[in-house]
């Protein structure tokens, strides 16, 4: 994963972590990887990894176990609401480009439509490479 | 977290020039600190200054509450900019002569290491290619048990993947509970790696704090506020 350093970093693990939840890569119930795994895996500061964590619990997504780890949520509603916040984030950035290049409302929506071809993948529970 | 480093007021001067001008400075155990800086900004008599191999300075200089000396250097180890090895020392006599120097020295996790780096450890060290010869001394390094870690440029003059490698090792090998200060003027390639940053310049602390917290407050990588930063010239 490629970070943008002009923003904090675990802000965007984060938002990493959140799509994990939300496309099934973390199913909902399983064990949460360990801090130096993922700090491995991402090639980032372990300190930093643990704060991200930190919010998952926060914000509910993942939950400490005291002796056993960290979990994914359970809360099928919570993850469905992490998967809107995902794609309104996405749809979000969608918006700001078409506005900036002066597309109206129907333009923008005519050009999802056009671009959402029967064989792109449609079910929004598949993980995806790029974030 | 407990301290690991204090420095108070630490000037050191070669001859006329004032190498570090009563620099103070707190790190924090359980860390891994980027030091940046200019070339002759302080970094490397800094960290030497830490790891007892300058003994003249003036101010205060605690590691775990001792003052540098035979104490500090069973738990610090440096990793120093320059080779530190006799020349014509193969890896595997320079992991027996680690054995020999420091009794926190885990010769098995160091000849893993060199393994995993594809290093032939029955080689002269000085038939082995420049960014070889730095993971071999990295994992010299980082296979003590130390409780303070100061690597000197590590990733200075190596390629992209030898340096994804040593950063790797890094965070894979230290222990959660070290403090590692890794001083560089590659600040874009361990931008990730570091969770604080200390920035110096002419002997003093221009900038130190958590990582995420200045790229929050400055609005901007750390590598551009170190560009931003040094634009602007030295006061006298």
């Amino acid at each position: 994963m490629d970070f943008d350093p002009g923003q904090p970093i675990w802000l965007q693990l984060v938002r990493e972590f959140t799509r994990r939840i939300a496309t099934g890569a973390w199913p909902a119930g399983e064990r949460v990887p360990s801090v130096r795994d993922l700090a491995a895996e991402l090639g980032v500061n372990p300190n930093t990894v643990q704060r991200a964590l930190a919010e998952l619990e926060r914000t509910r997504l993942a939950v400490a176990e005291r002796t056993a780890g960290r979990f994914v949520t359970t809360d099928t509603t919570l993850i469905a609401a992490a998967q809107l916040g995902s794609a309104r984030a996405a749809a979000d950035a969608y918006v700001a480009a078409a506005r900036g290049l002066h597309l109206n409302q129907d333009a923008a929506l005519g050009l999802i439509a056009e671009r959402w071809r029967p064989d792109s993948p449609t079910d929004a529970s598949i993980p995806t490479q790029e974030h | 977290m407990s301290t690991a480093l204090e420095i108070r007021n630490l000037s050191r001067r070669y001859g006329p020039i004032l190498a570090l001008d009563d620099l103070s400075l707190t790190l924090e155990a359980g860390r891994i600190v980027a030091l940046f800086g200019e070339n002759g900004s302080g970094k490397t008599t800094l960290l030497k200054v830490v790891a007892g191999l300058l003994a003249e300075y003036t101010g205060e200089v605690l590691v775990h509450g001792e003052r540098p000396g035979p104490a500090t250097k069973a738990m610090v180890s440096f990793l120093p900019d320059e080779s530190f090895l006799p020349s014509g020392i193969t890896a595997r006599g320079a992991v027996a002569m680690f054995t020999d120097f420091f009794a926190d020295f885990d010769a098995r996790r160091a000849t893993a290491l060199i393994d995993d780096f594809g290093i032939d450890s029955r080689r002269a060290l000085k038939t082995l290619s420049k960014g070889q010869r730095e993971k071999v001394q990295l994992a010299l390094a980082m296979s003590r048990r130390a409780r303070v870690y100061l690597l000197d440029e590590p990733i200075s003059g190596v390629d992209p993947a030898a340096r994804e490698t040593i950063l790797a090792t890094i965070l894979t090998q230290y222990d959660p509970e070290a403090l590692v200060v890794i001083s560089t003027h590659l600040i874009a390639d361990i931008e990730p790696v570091a969770d604080a940053a200390v920035f110096l310049r002419a002997g003093r602390v221009l900038f130190a704090g958590d990582a995420d917290d200045l790229r929050a407050q400055q609005g901007m990588s750390l590598d551009r506020l170190f560009r931003t930063a040094y634009q602007t010239p030295v006061r006298s």
